[in-house]
């Protein structure tokens, strides 16, 4: 039997290992901050049910694995990651295998001058100025024990910065996928992307596996959308099976900024999300959209928080759960309007979709608002595919599954079309067909 | 015979609401069920289409000598039943061709015959929006979102004319309608009339009957057909109210 202390004591000691592996890296800058951040994972819980964060989400079963944290090549075919491309669209690819990036898998296309798209282990070894400012800036980690793990054994991610006045016209799309075998690993993306003023950048992180293997994603993605520029962020989960997917994204926004983020999340048994956004000067946008299709024993989890910290700005948050089976859902949304942010509109909605008497649903949308000149709603709704809906479609001589696939399809639609390009609508289209079209 | 319904009973939430049905309605026949609201019309309608919240507790019903009430809801459907809702429900997200492509494609393989290609249902949709004068615009909106009460009961005879059904049952299919629409609705039916197919239409009200002649006429009350006879009894009806036949309690002789 392992408890808390094991655990701790398993990544402690991974740490001397991981050390060891970075040869010449130890003596560079960065390595202070794993040092530190190894010191005060040491004083963390890992977190447990009595935590008001943690409160429907039970990751004890994470202890039950020691995940490695030691690179593991694994070698993964193009035809592999053709599987995971969307059709017809050609577009800068990054692909990390087990955690590490992978030049011959990627492709940087219709790049302009200046932006940066690649590995973040090679951003730090070059010390990029970039990194240097704002790496770890926004993923504070004193109550995060898995953001601490990161920082801890910070080696590889997705780094992009788009520098003023630049746009990238094509997503780029990041691949990680994870082919570990029967070997557990842990893999740990830090991904930054950086949008300077005035730039327009579009960015998808596809989490994927091929296999049912056991492994553990703990990923943390910073972005920064400084004054005017536009970031379009899209996040697909497609982990194994049987994976545990832990991540955290921090968005920091400033002036006029426009951020959107959609997840799109249907792996993992167990996968949480911490989404935070915070708006630190007015005149800016973020849009937050998820849709989670889960079932079997699956659990999903989002925790988002945006903090309307200035006044007039605008968010708009809607998620959307479609459950199976034994499957649970926890959503928990905090929309914070602090005293100053006059002027805010803010708008939330939790949508749930059980199609089994036994998945289960917990959703607590929160408004916090500090300001007296806003304009807030929040609502949630579970509930079951409506009846009279279903016997319409029947009367009209169509079947139970397709009725069923068909008013899925309608009640996923607003969070698919809002997503801007047309290839990645067709195949999250065809991951709910395979889904529910039997 | 088409369809044959003997000594129906049906509950809902445990009343019995049809408390024995009698009717026999043959292929090329039009018929007409009038009565006072609440009467259990639409329970009729709603039994014959396979809804499952109600429970038929007594009696059979017979649709081309098959048990109908065996058959699933899709399968009466495929088999060529076909209602047209009172209340249309509105289904936000699915648009009006969707439906129709997956209902005219599940039909055609119940019936081991080929999919339509994309071309041929699109220029069965545009002969029969044609039909009903319904504007092309209404393929591509989600199916009644926001359609007036008299844009749902087009698209109902529009989704009624591309399934093209052997017995259609038309409930309240002329409330809401002003005479124009209710004409052009009434003509929609009559054309989609063969000697093969039958009509069952619930109706108010005398004036849907003059565009559609009704073969025969019946009176639902309390759940049991009380009085039948040909068009003139909807005439008759129009003129002196239905308290006349409800103390008049002749049995149905059709
Ligand atoms: N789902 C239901 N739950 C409870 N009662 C119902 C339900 N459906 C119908 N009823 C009851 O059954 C009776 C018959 O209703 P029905 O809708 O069949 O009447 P109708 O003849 O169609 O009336 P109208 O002319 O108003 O359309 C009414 O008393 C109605 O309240
Ligand atoms: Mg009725």
């Amino acid at each position: 039997m392992q408890n808390k202390t094991d655990i701790k004591q398993y990544f402690i000691n991974q740490f001397n290992e991981f050390e060891k592996s970075l040869n010449g890296e130890k003596s560079s800058d960065f390595h202070k901050v794993r040092k530190d951040a190894i010191n005060r994972f040491a004083e963390l819980t890992f977190p447990n049910q009595k935590d008001e964060e943690w409160k429907y989400t039970n990751i004890s079963s994470l202890k039950k694995h020691n995940f490695s944290p030691a690179a593991v090549k694994a070698n993964v075919s193009p035809e592999t990651i053709n599987k995971f491309l969307f059709d017809k669209m050609e577009h800068s690819l990054l692909v990390f295998v087990n955690g590490e990036f992978t030049p011959e898998l990627s492709k940087l296309i219709d790049i302009p001058n200046g932006v940066v798209i690649g590995s973040l282990a090679e951003a730090l070894k070059n010390n990029n100025p970039v990194v240097k400012k704002h790496l770890g800036k926004y993923a504070e980690d004193e109550n995060y024990f898995f953001t601490t793990l990161s920082t801890a054994f910070t080696k590889d991610g997705a780094f992009i910065y788009v520098p003023d006045g630049k746009v990238v016209e094509d997503p780029i799309h990041i691949i990680f996928i994870t082919k570990s075998g029967s070997e557990k690993i842990l893999t740990q993306p830090r991904n930054l992307f950086v949008a300077g003023k005035n730039s327009q950048v579009t960015i998808i992180e596809h989490y994927v596996s091929d296999e049912d293997s056991v492994y553990f994603t703990n990923s943390v993605t910073e972005i920064v959308a400084n004054e005017n520029a536009i970031v379009d962020h899209i996040k697909l989960q497609e982990e194994s099976k049987k994976a545990f997917h832990i991540a955290r994204m921090e968005v920091d926004q400033e002036r006029n900024s426009n951020f959107s983020s959609h997840l799109i999340s249907h792996g993992a048994e167990i996968s949480r999300n911490d989404f935070n956004a915070r708006f630190n000067d007015e005149g800016s946008e973020c849009i937050l959209n998820g849709l989670f299709m889960i079932g079997d024993e699956q659990l999903f989890d989002a925790h988002t928080m945006i903090d309307h910290a200035k006044p007039h700005c605008n968010s708009h948050e809607h998620y959307k759960g479609i459950l199976q089976d034994k499957s649970k859902g926890v959503f928990n949304g905090k929309v914070m309007v602090r005293q100053d942010a006059q002027k805010t509109n803010a708008f939330q909605e939790n949508n749930t979709i059980l199609l089994s008497d036994d998945a289960v649903m917990n959703t607590k949308p929160q408004l916090e608002i500090f300001a007296d000149d806003v304009k807030c709603s929040h609502g949630a709704t579970i509930g079951k595919l409506n009846d009279e809906a279903k016997f319409y479609l029947k009367s009209r001589g169509i079947g139970e599954e397709s009725a069923t696939a068909i008013l899925i399809h309608a009640f996923a639609s607003d969070v698919i079309t809002s997503i801007k390009i047309p290839a990645l609508r067709d195949y999250l289209e065809e991951i709910i067909s395979k889904r529910f079209n039997g | 015979m088409l369809l044959e319904i003997k000594n129906l009973h049906a509950n809902v939430e445990g009343t019995e609401i049809l408390k024995g049905i009698n009717l026999k309605v043959n292929a090329g026949e039009v018929h007409a069920i009038m009565g006072p609201n609440g009467s259990g019309k639409s329970t009729l309608a709603s039994v014959l289409a396979g809804k499952e919240e109600y429970e038929v507790t007594q009696g059979e019903v017979l649709y081309n000598g098959k048990n109908l009430l065996e058959l699933s809801t899709e399968d009466r459907a495929r088999e060529g039943v076909f209602l047209a809702f009172q209340y249309p429900v509105e289904i936000p997200g699915v648009s009006n061709t969707n439906l129709l492509k997956t209902a005219v494609n599940e039909i055609r393989k119940y019936r081991g015959e080929e999919e339509l290609d994309s071309m041929d249902f699109l220029s069965l949709l545009k002969e029969k929006s044609k039909l009903v004068e319904l504007d092309s615009k209404f393929l591509s909106r989600a199916v009644n979102e926001g359609f007036s009460g008299g844009e749902k009961k087009r698209n109902e005879i529009f989704q009624m004319a591309v399934l093209n059904p052997t017995l259609a049952i038309l409930d309240e299919t002329d409330s809401g309608l002003d005479i124009d629409a209710l004409r052009i609705v009434a003509n929609g039916v009559n054309k989609l009339k063969t000697k093969e197919n039958a009509t069952i239409v619930v109706t108010h009200y005398q004036r849907l009957l003059d565009y559609i002649i009704p073969d025969y006429v019946h009176v639902l009350y309390k759940g049991k057909i009380v009085k039948s006879g040909g068009k003139e009894l909807a005439i008759e009806l129009e003129e002196k109210g239905y308290d006349w036949v409800k103390s008049d309690k002749a049995e149905a002789v059709v």
